[in-house]
């Protein structure tokens, strides 16, 4: 006996949340129609239908070789990202009191920082150790801020894991590791996989940090698709970012496929 | 038994601890090492002097920078209040169905790719594009690209999710039943909205506003390539003192200015609303995006 | 709007009378069909039904929650019908109190005097006086978090009744609480009706709620009213088998033969007298003895399936005749003479027996 009639939502809050809706997803619809043009501009609407943008995004060296450094780099960083998230979250996880807190907010502490400001610190820093323009710089820059997605979709994962568990198999005469193998490992898997896609997205798309790490002969897909707007007017972009964006969604899917596959 | 000795035993013993040092080692070395030396040097060591930070308040461009970009800001607050109340609030009152549906879109400024939405703004907001033609038809020639406007539209969009998303909490936990109270104890629907459901709700405003208008003092790449050179804003100031000035203690003492008001900001939004675990979890789609 | 009324005494509330009430959704069957009630000034008038029978939204439309979609609502003869909540001064009570969390209980209890724009020292007395009644003197400061359930309740009570309004609602206003703590609250909202003398329209599934407070009890099925009356009227005679039902326990038997003067179940033949062609005959547990039958009763065989010792009473589970349709019998507490499996006569006074309307809900 819900009192439907009580306060019907009134047509003007409808159209506002209409055009919020509209404004949330207002980029998404203008990328992909302009990849298909045939224009040498950024004009809208889009000329022609043609496949002369991704054509050159899949053989021009430029672009190829800024998307295979952002594959190799996201893959590096997500997997060093994961592996210390991981294992930090399980640290965390039996630890208590403020200094576990204070480390808590230490991992953390990347995601409220503005990427400017680590930029620039690792700017002036990676330049002394000679880290700007390497692989191990961006994997290294790029892990630290993967790290936090990592720590939040682990402990959630481990929010929902009852500690007796472990004791249980110990009683039944697990050692230690194999109880971590055959007992928590199954259990946050989603968590940690979860995590990696995100660390592996956040890498991925970075743009500001690369922006400073990198050099004429190493930089990354975003910076690429940087200079094609400030530099080169190169509506290769728009070929790029509909890959990109495609990619991103398709990861999205299989992580909530996945999800809800168990 | 000394104190030193105690705390070995309490802390360092328990294996735990073994686990963090990869992910505080990592940290340390992308983060804390690189901000620490940053800070120092903004305060010119060897020599210890005050002069970089006097310099940022009389070398007349960067506290013009500094207002606009919290002018900037505040106008990408107001805008996210305005939008993001009704819209949280509408997602309260919607079926689950709807209300899933419009929690997603809600979230498609965090997975779209940070080059691809500037670039379609760019698009969008150019002479000839869509906004610029829009307005033309009603005689009006108005071009956002290159402008603060346009950056302060584009980012509004992305950070808007940052005001939704606490709001929708906050409201999520308002009992309707109250409303209906005072309507019954004589109250017209609007007083009772204005006495009863604001004052509850405002506790998810403030800490989504502090986010939003924290979020925007950072953002580089949206005034980079949607504003104009000549109205830079913070961010842009702090990568040009840093790659083209090579000004390394001037750009440190900035972003020391920057990084203390946004850590100072959060941890208030967070007392206020206790809401960064909430936007943690959230955000846990790929948020520290832009934050460019 | 009528704000003058004092809190004690000398009010005799407003009189409230459905004519022909109608809600209807839109789904398979409306939620209230065609309902009509006059609740007298002063009266408490329980809405009494299961959940879904349409006496929430009866009592949501009384208080312009809900729109008619057919039929009027009148206070003391005067058409309410599109007059908005806020405008027809009435006091309700929620199942989740509804207190304001951000307003103190001095608040909460002055908001309703606030938006009537009353003086403030007409307020602060009058808050405290209702305070006094319902005995939550001193807690002006506090939070509702910081009270207890009992406690919300009453000051959400205090709320509805300061400003003296026409009537008050109450929806399910015990629902949340504990049985002890009802059955203390339940003693209060009868005091306090006695008290403030104005309408009360009381809506609860709970038969024993409805039992022990109501004047009248309009029993809800369907969207329709099945039977209105006294508690008495209900219990004693109950029209329809969902009211004997739903009230107390029944003994149930049907369908029945019927014939002149004569009713025949299985192959029992009784006497009984009736006007419907499809009657059950009920007896409640109390009027069932067991033994030999004197004259003027009938009769049944029925097997002892068990006995449940009730404190006061027992109770002895039975099964009658061949179908071996289950019912009860009350005993004294002490007879523990019955054991499960035996064969015993049960009887009941002719006059004690009552043949009700054997329409079963859909």
């Amino acid at each position: 006996m819900k009192a439907r009639t009580v306060d019907p939502i009134p047509w003007w809050l409808k159209l506002i949340g209409a055009v919020v809706a509209i404004y949330f997803i207002l980029p998404t619809l203008f990328v992909i129609p302009m990849s298909f043009s045939e224009a040498a501009t950024f004009q809208f609407p889009p000329r022609g239908f043609s496949l002369r943008l991704y054509e050159n995004f899949f053989t021009n060296p430029v672009w190829l070789d800024a998307l295979k450094n952002s594959v190799v780099v996201a893959l590096l960083a997500s997997v060093l990202a994961t592996v210390v998230g991981t294992a930090a979250a399980l640290g965390l996880h039996s630890l208590r009191g403020r200094l576990a807190r204070f480390a808590r907010t230490l991992l953390m502490v990347s995601m409220v920082t503005p990427a400017i400001v680590i930029a620039v610190a690792v700017y002036i820093s990676f330049l002394q150790w000679q880290l700007v323009g390497t692989f191990g710089g961006f994997v290294l820059a790029h892990a630290a801020i993967g790290v936090p997605f990592v720590l939040v979709s682990v402990t959630s994962a481990l929010g929902g894991f009852d500690p007796k568990l472990l004791r249980a198999s110990a009683s039944l005469g697990a050692p230690p590791l194999r109880t971590f193998r055959t007992v928590t490992m199954p259990l946050i898997s989603r968590g940690i996989v979860t995590g990696a896609v995100f660390a592996f997205v956040t890498s991925f798309d970075e743009v500001v940090i690369a922006l400073f790490l990198r050099s004429p002969t190493l930089q990354t897909l975003p910076v690429q698709m940087y200079n094609s707007v400030t530099v080169e007017i190169d509506p290769t972009i728009a070929a790029s970012s509909s890959v990109v964006v495609t990619v991103v969604t398709v990861l999205c899917l299989v992580l909530q496929f996945a999800r809800k596959g168990r | 038994m000394n104190f030193r000795l105690l705390y070995f035993r309490t802390m360092v013993l328990r294996k735990q601890w073994l686990l963090l040092l990869p992910a505080l080692a990592l940290l340390a070395a992308v983060l804390l090492v690189p901000l620490g030396r940053s800070v120092l040097q903004s305060f010119g060591s060897p020599d210890w002097t005050l002069d970089h930070f006097r310099a940022l308040f009389t070398d007349g461009v960067t506290l013009t920078v500094l207002a606009r970009t919290a002018l900037t800001a505040l106008a990408v607050t107001a805008i996210a209040f305005l939008l993001g109340y009704p819209y949280a609030y509408l997602m309260t009152r919607v079926g689950p169905r709807m209300r899933g549906i419009l929690l997603v879109v809600v979230l498609v400024p965090f997975w779209t790719s940070v080059m691809a939405r500037n670039f379609a703004w760019i698009i969008i907001l150019q002479r000839g594009g869509p906004v610029n033609s829009f307005f033309k038809l009603f005689g009006l020639d108005v071009v956002l690209y290159e402008s603060v406007g346009g950056v302060t539209v584009a980012m509004s969009q992305v950070l808007l999710p940052f005001m939704v998303l606490p709001l929708f909490s906050a409201l999520g936990g308002i009992d309707r039943k109250l409303l209906l109270a005072a309507r019954g104890l004589g109250s017209h629907p609007v007083v009772a909205f204005w006495k009863i459901y604001w004052p509850l709700s405002r506790g998810g405003v403030v800490s989504g506003m502090i986010l939003v208008f924290t979020l925007s003092l950072g953002f580089y790449v949206t005034p980079a390539l949607v504003g104009s050179p000549k109205q830079s804003l913070v961010a842009q100031l702090l990568g040009q003192r840093t790659t083209q000035l090579l000004d390394f203690q001037g750009a440190s003492a900035l972003g020391l200015v920057v990084l203390v008001v946004t850590l100072v900001l959060v941890a208030w939004a967070n007392r206020v609303g206790g809401t960064i675990s909430a936007i943690g979890t959230v955000a846990a789609a790929p948020a520290a995006k832009d934050k460019p | 709007m009528a704000t003058n009324g004092t809190l004690h005494g000398g009010q005799t509330g407003t009189q409230i009378r459905l004519t022909g009430v109608s809600k209807d959704y839109g789904l398979a069957t409306p939620a209230v069909d065609d309902v009509s009630l006059t609740i007298e000034p002063g009266e408490f008038m329980t809405l009494l039904g299961p959940s879904g029978s349409g006496k929430t939204t009866t009592l949501n439309l009384i208080a312009g929650f809900e729109t008619l979609t057919g039929g009027t609502i009148a206070f003391d003869g005067k058409d309410v019908g599109t007059l908005p909540p806020h405008k027809r001064n009435l006091g309700m009570l929620f199942q989740n109190y509804a207190l304001f969390p951000h307003m103190t209980v001095a608040q909460n209890v002055a908001y309703p005097l606030r938006e009537r724009r009353l003086a403030k020292a007409d307020i602060t007395r009058k808050v405290a006086e209702v305070l006094e009644l319902v005995q939550l003197t001193g807690r002006d400061d506090h939070h509702p978090a910081q009270l207890s359930g009992g406690q919300q309740q009453r000051v959400a009570l205090a709320r509805a009744i300061v400003f003296g309004p026409s009537a008050l609602l109450l929806d399910e206003p015990l629902g949340a609480l504990d049985r002890n703590l009802r059955a203390t609250l339940q003693a209060e909202i009868h005091r306090i009706h006695s008290e403030v003398g104005t309408t009360f329209v009381f809506v609860t599934h709970d038969q024993e709620e409805a039992m022990n407070l109501s004047d009248r009890i309009a029993l809800f099925n369907n969207g329709r009213i099945e039977q209105l009356g006294t508690p008495e009227e209900l219990y004693q005679n109950p029209r329809t088998l969902f009211t004997a039902r739903f009230l107390g326990d029944s003994n149930v038997f049907s369908p029945l033969a019927i014939g002149d003067g004569k009713v025949t179940w299985e192959n029992n033949v009784w006497s009984a007298s009736t006007s419907f062609a499809d009657a059950a005959l009920v007896v409640r547990p109390e009027d069932v003895r067991l033994g030999s039958p004197p004259p003027d009763s009938n009769s049944v065989n029925a097997t002892v399936r068990a006995v449940e010792y009730m404190g006061a009473y027992r109770t002895a589970l039975l099964s009658f005749g061949s179908s071996g349709v289950l019912g009860r019998a009350r005993l004294d507490a002490a007879d523990t003479s019955l054991a499960p499996g035996q064969q015993v006569t049960a009887w009941w006074p002719v006059a004690q027996q009552r043949l009700v309307l054997s329409k079963e809900p859909s």
